[in-house]
């Protein structure tokens, strides 16, 4: 098994497209509604990593 | 309204449990247990690759309990997944580091993920959903 090194940027860009691809598909009732669903969960996502991710540098000082 | 039969809903969750996306297979909705199927595998094998850690139950006070058992339970929901690493000997210890950290939640959540799919295989299975 080839080992892997990822940054927290990759790793938590890699968990949210997963993770908002499984939700997306349990969560709604046509595919549209599926898709649209996961794209959502993925921008939140997104913007949780951002600002967490300036929390944490601006915190730090 | 009469509860649905565990012979109508058990052999489709036990199958998601062990092969991830095999209940939706089984069900007859093979896009959906493709793409469950998909992210279930990969966030395994990326959590693998990574290094992580597969927990152990371990005894102790209740939040190294909470910790320890939930992994456990965590990682067994993977199914075949577990089984398989654990068949083939993979025993990765506890280390520091980003990227072990990064493996072993990786490893925790598509065990969880998992849990959602075999949770939509019982709705559909049972004719709560489509």
């Amino acid at each position: 098994m080839p080992k892997m090194n990822l940054s927290h940027f990759e790793a938590s860009l890699l968990f949210a497209l997963f993770t908002s691809a499984v939700l997306g598909v349990i969560t709604k009732r046509t595919d549209r509604e599926r898709l649209r669903y996961a794209l959502r969960c993925f921008a939140y996502f997104l913007a949780a990593i951002f600002s967490l991710s300036w929390l944490m540098y601006l915190g730090h000082g | 309204m009469q509860a649905p039969s565990v012979g109508q809903w058990a052999p489709a969750v036990v199958l998601a449990w062990l092969i991830p996306g095999g209940g939706h297979f089984l069900l007859k909705r093979p896009g959906r247990g493709a793409v469950l199927s998909i992210s279930v595998v990969l966030l395994f094998l990326l959590g693998l690759m990574m290094r992580g850690t597969l927990f152990q139950p371990q005894s102790g006070d209740l939040l190294t309990m909470v910790i320890y058992y939930g992994g456990f339970i965590g990682d067994l929901l993977s199914g075949v997944l577990y089984f398989l690493t654990i068949w083939l000997g993979y025993s990765q210890p506890d280390m520091a580091g980003h990227v072990h950290d990064y493996g072993t939640k990786f490893l925790v959540a598509a065990g969880l993920l998992n849990l959602l799919a075999m949770v939509d295989a019982w709705e559909i299975a049972t004719g709560k959903k489509d």
